[in-house]
């Protein structure tokens, strides 16, 4: 690891209090430090609960649970880190939800719409509520907070409009599969020795994941090297395949000797890598960070800055509605409280997986993180039988040292310059 | 042998990896106004915080002695307890509060916890008679201009009972009548017996206010001169701040001058935030290839809102006129359309307005024009590596590499970067606004060599600059502007800085 040389000077930087003019190393490590410090984190937490549990945690039908329970609130993070970059919020999420899944359930419940139209129907109906905020918060300028506070209501209110005081059920096989339901064994199993019996195809799959990374890593690096830029040296770059290849693998191991994968796995992992791949890689994603970053000067290099948040509210809506589906899938009905404080959760995962408070930072994994951070203290407390309330109170420490431990790296990034 | 109310010897202060002071002399005469002159980086404002205490006693070699006894701060109150006190060039006011409040912040007058407000602001009100400042003590700070709150920070240091006054950079955000206004100020002071240290990058200035001159190079002492009895000049003063003399202050340059490029006429603009203020008046002008046409005027005349104006209505209400590009006639409704017609605006504030100092190079390199490195709206982001590592060899941008984020940056740096990325959109013609303002001597010469280098790539260059010099070294023509007006136009061979203030200052008739 390169990075724990400049450990040594870090550390004695920080000692003095005169800052230095230019500290070139420590200023590479400790970016290094503020965006893997959540993965390490999430890692000691994981290890934590685990050794709390007796291993329970990591139980093939626990790791399971963690994904289905924690779905609606990953997909709604993806919107919320994105918005947040953008240097805004959305408060409304948990309303959008509750009224989404409403419209799906009375749209297959009360009117036998097909389930593929609904579903369809739905999502235009977040991509509408989010054009609606969009078009308040980009183009007429009322601050994002105030127009997303407005939503949570509004939203709220139709919902309970359209519902009354009771919930609108069941749902649909297929939605509920969606939400609940496990890929199918199309191949059959295979004995894993000790480990008993497992899917194949959720094994097929994993492998096949864990041989994208390793190509998409050596392609990068390949091309990297064409152009003469610096890489990582060849332990390093390994480590960061070989790190997520392991935990890949386990999870799908563990996945596969359950009930194969879960449907909501598969959703999620094709959202993460598009959108990972839409921030970083694409025009519209670049210009987000350069809106959130400085929004006089993303203004003043030409970037459509209205638009750009203009559209991000409208995917916020469109990943609000699809939440919405699955949280409703899940419970197989549609409840007029559904959805509610998960604007809190979304955000809570949005900071904690290093979003800034200014905008400017921060990234899709990231974000994803931060989420299962507090998916896995949610259900490493409930398996421990801690009380709600310990809970939340942990939760609330915990978003309070992550965001505490990014204002603390800027501010000595800040000292440094 | 008259005496030193302040004595620093042998100040040496290092931080791990770089040597920022060394061995460095400074002696103040009671009763003087001494200036600091120096490069960006040169160690002044380290000095000023040496002295200060914000670097506390210990972790500098060296000795303070302030009248007659030596010091050990551990902190800026214990130096503002002797008398010491230090205005930064970032003011540091609260702007919601009133000037009465702001002079006694932190020094309330007290009773038993309770303000006297009666006492407060007679105090303040006598204070800023003495800055010479008409302004009611009740007046929020934010009401008044940079100017005026720079007094406001001076009346703030003599409520402290102040013996040595240190102003950072005090005349850079003012127009030459603030400017002149707080010198005679600070000549005012002097003659109350207040001892001035001065850091400024106005040399003009400095060698109109001071009595001694101390130069910094590279965290050394280069000189003190003595104004009563040594020639200073600028030329003497930039020689030692940069060990090079006058001769090469501009690079030198053949224009070779094309066809006219774009003409602006008739161009009208009213204020963004009056909308009934009319803040460019029928300008009329024109660029053309290879040609450096610099744009004079004082603070407020209009410069920045008529150039901004032209750059896709960045600025301004009912703008009325037309933009000829290469004898066409075309629409600039948008800051897209002028980077698609081939116009370029490099702001005067990069940090405000001109870089995302949360981002690498790389990403301000492109943030422009990110289509050209896109193709079906995924950017490549090897070629964007590339483009950006190719302007950091080309126009010599000081960093490792292009992954370095803007905002650790130098300022010269940083508007290498700010012109990285204007470059990139391929402009026919760039409008620079202030492009050296903050920047040290070095890294001028470096930004004039790259303007130069532009125009002779066949580009025009519509340059900005308040500093007079500057225009008459690199322009070929020179248009004055006096409240919104074109009031002059002078070839480089007639303009004197004489000439051009004249216009400048000229009324409607």
């Amino acid at each position: 690891m390169t990075s724990v040389a400049p450990t040594n000077t870090d550390l004695a930087v920080d000692k003095n209090p005169a800052a230095p003019e230019k500290p070139t190393a420590p200023r590479r490590f400790s970016v290094n430090l503020r965006q893997s410090g959540i993965y390490i984190a999430f890692a000691l937490i994981v290890a934590l609960f685990s050794v709390l549990t007796g291993g329970d945690m990591l139980q093939p039908q626990n790791i399971s649970n963690i994904i289905v329970q924690n779905s609606y609130i990953l997909i709604l993070a993806i919107g919320m880190i994105m918005v947040i970059i953008a240097g805004h919020i959305d408060l409304s999420v948990g309303s959008v939800v509750a009224v989404c899944g409403a419209i799906t359930a009375v749209l297959t419940v009360n009117h036998d719409m097909p389930w593929p139209l609904a579903l369809l129907v739905t999502l235009i109906a977040g991509g509408l509520i989010g054009a609606w905020q969009g078009f308040w918060i980009a183009y007429f300028g009322i601050p994002a907070f105030i127009v997303t506070l407005a939503g949570m209501l509004l939203f709220r209110a139709l919902t309970l409009t359209t519902l009354g005081n009771q919930g609108i059920g069941p749902f649909p096989d297929p939605l509920r599969t969606l939400s609940n339901g496990f890929t199918e064994g199309y191949l059959g199993n295979v004995g894993l020795g000790p480990l008993g019996g497992a899917d194949l195809v959720s094994l097929l799959v994993g492998l096949l994941a864990v041989a994208g990374i390793a190509v998409t890593q050596w392609r990068a690096r390949v091309g990297r090297i064409r152009y003469q830029q610096t890489v990582d040296p060849m332990p390093v770059f390994l480590l960061k395949i070989i790190v997520p290849s392991a935990l890949v693998l386990f999870v799908v191991v563990q996945l596969a000797r359950f009930r194969n994968l879960p449907w909501v796995l598969v959703l999620l992992a094709a959202l993460v890598l598009g959108y990972s791949l839409l921030t970083n890689r694409s025009v519209f994603g670049r210009h987000i960070y350069a809106v959130g970053g400085n929004l006089h000067a993303a203004t003043l290099s030409g970037i459509k800055v209205k638009s750009v948040v203009f559209w991000l509210f409208v995917n916020m809506g469109v990943l609000a509605a699809l939440a919405g589906v699955i949280f409703a899938g899940r419970l197989n009905q549609a409840n007029p409280v559904a959805g509610n404080q998960f604007e809190l959760d979304a955000i809570a995962a949005a900071f904690i997986g290093g979003a800034a408070v200014q905008g400017g930072v921060g990234r899709i994994v990231g974000a994803i993180t931060g989420g299962l951070i507090m998916g896995v203290i949610n259900n490493g407390m409930s398996l421990l039988n801690a009380p709600s309330e310990r809970v939340m109170l942990v939760k609330g420490l915990v978003l309070l040292a992550a965001v505490a431990f990014d204002v603390w790296t800027k501010r000595r990034a800040g000292a440094a310059r | 042998m008259s005496d030193h109310i302040l004595q620093m010897r042998g100040i040496t202060k290092s931080f791990p990896g770089v040597t920022a002071l060394q061995d460095v002399n400074l002696s103040v005469r009671r009763g003087q106004i001494h200036a600091i002159c120096g490069e960006n980086g040169a160690g002044k404002s380290t000095l000023m915080k040496v002295l200060s205490g914000v670097y506390r006693h210990g972790t500098y070699e060296g000795e303070i002695v302030f009248d007659g006894e030596p010091c050990h701060f551990s902190g800026i109150r214990d130096s503002e307890q002797r008398g010491i006190v230090i205005i930064h060039q970032e003011l540091a006011l609260a702007p919601q509060l009133s000037i009465a409040e702001n002079i006694f912040l932190g020094n309330e007058r007290a009773r038993r916890g309770l303000i006297d407000w009666n006492r407060t602001n007679h105090e303040a009100g006598l204070l800023l008679r003495r800055v010479g400042l008409a302004e009611n003590p009740t007046t929020p700070v934010t009401e008044l201009g940079v100017g005026k709150q720079q007094l406001v920070e001076i009346a703030k240091a003599l409520s402290k009972k102040v013996r040595l006054l240190i102003l950072d950079e005090p005349t850079a955000a003012l127009n030459d009548e603030d400017s002149e206004h707080l010198l005679e100020l600070l000549r005012g002071l002097r003659n109350d017996g207040i001892t001035c240290v001065i850091i400024s990058h106005k040399l003009h200035e400095v060698i109109s206010v001071a009595d001694a001159i101390t130069i910094l190079r590279d965290g050394r002492t280069v000189e003190t001169l003595d104004t009563a009895t040594d020639q200073v000049t600028e030329e003497r003063i930039i020689s030692g701040m940069v060990g090079r003399d006058l001769d090469h202050r501009f690079p030198p340059r053949e224009p070779r001058i094309g066809a006219e490029v774009l003409r602006i006429e008739d161009w009208t603009v009213y204020s963004t935030t009056q909308h009934d203020r009319r803040v460019v008046s029928n300008v009329t002008l024109s660029l053309r290839r290879g040609e450096i046409v610099g744009l004079a005027g004082l603070m407020g005349a209009g410069r920045t809102e008529l150039a901004m104006s032209v750059f896709g209505r960045s600025y301004g209400h009912r703008i009325s006129g037309r933009i000829i590009k290469d004898g066409r006639p075309i629409e600039v409704r948008s800051v897209r359309d002028a980077i698609r017609h081939g116009i370029a605006y490099a702001t005067e504030d990069r940090k405000r307005y001109g870089l995302n100092l949360i981002e690498d190079i790389k990403r301000n390199v492109s943030a422009a024009a990110l289509e050209r490195l896109a193709r079906r709206g995924w950017v490549d982001d090897n070629r964007e590596y590339q483009v950006a590592d190719g302007f950091r060899q080309s126009l010599g941008i000081k960093a490792p590499d292009v992954l370095s984020v803007t905002g650790t940056l130098s300022g010269g740096n940083q508007q290498k970067v700010v012109l990285a990325k204007w470059i990139f959109t391929d402009p026919d013609v760039l409008i620079l606004d202030e492009p050296t303002r903050g920047i040290d001597v070095g890294a001028k010469f470096e930004i004039y060599t790259i303007i130069n280098r532009l125009a002779d790539e066949g580009k025009a260059i519509l340059l900005i600059s308040s500093e007079l010099p500057e225009l008459l070294g690199l322009a070929d023509r020179i248009y004055t502007l006096s409240a919104g007006r074109i009031t002059g136009e002078l070839p480089r061979a007639e303009a004197t800085q004489e000439r051009l203030m004249t216009y400048m200052t000229k009324e409607q008739e």
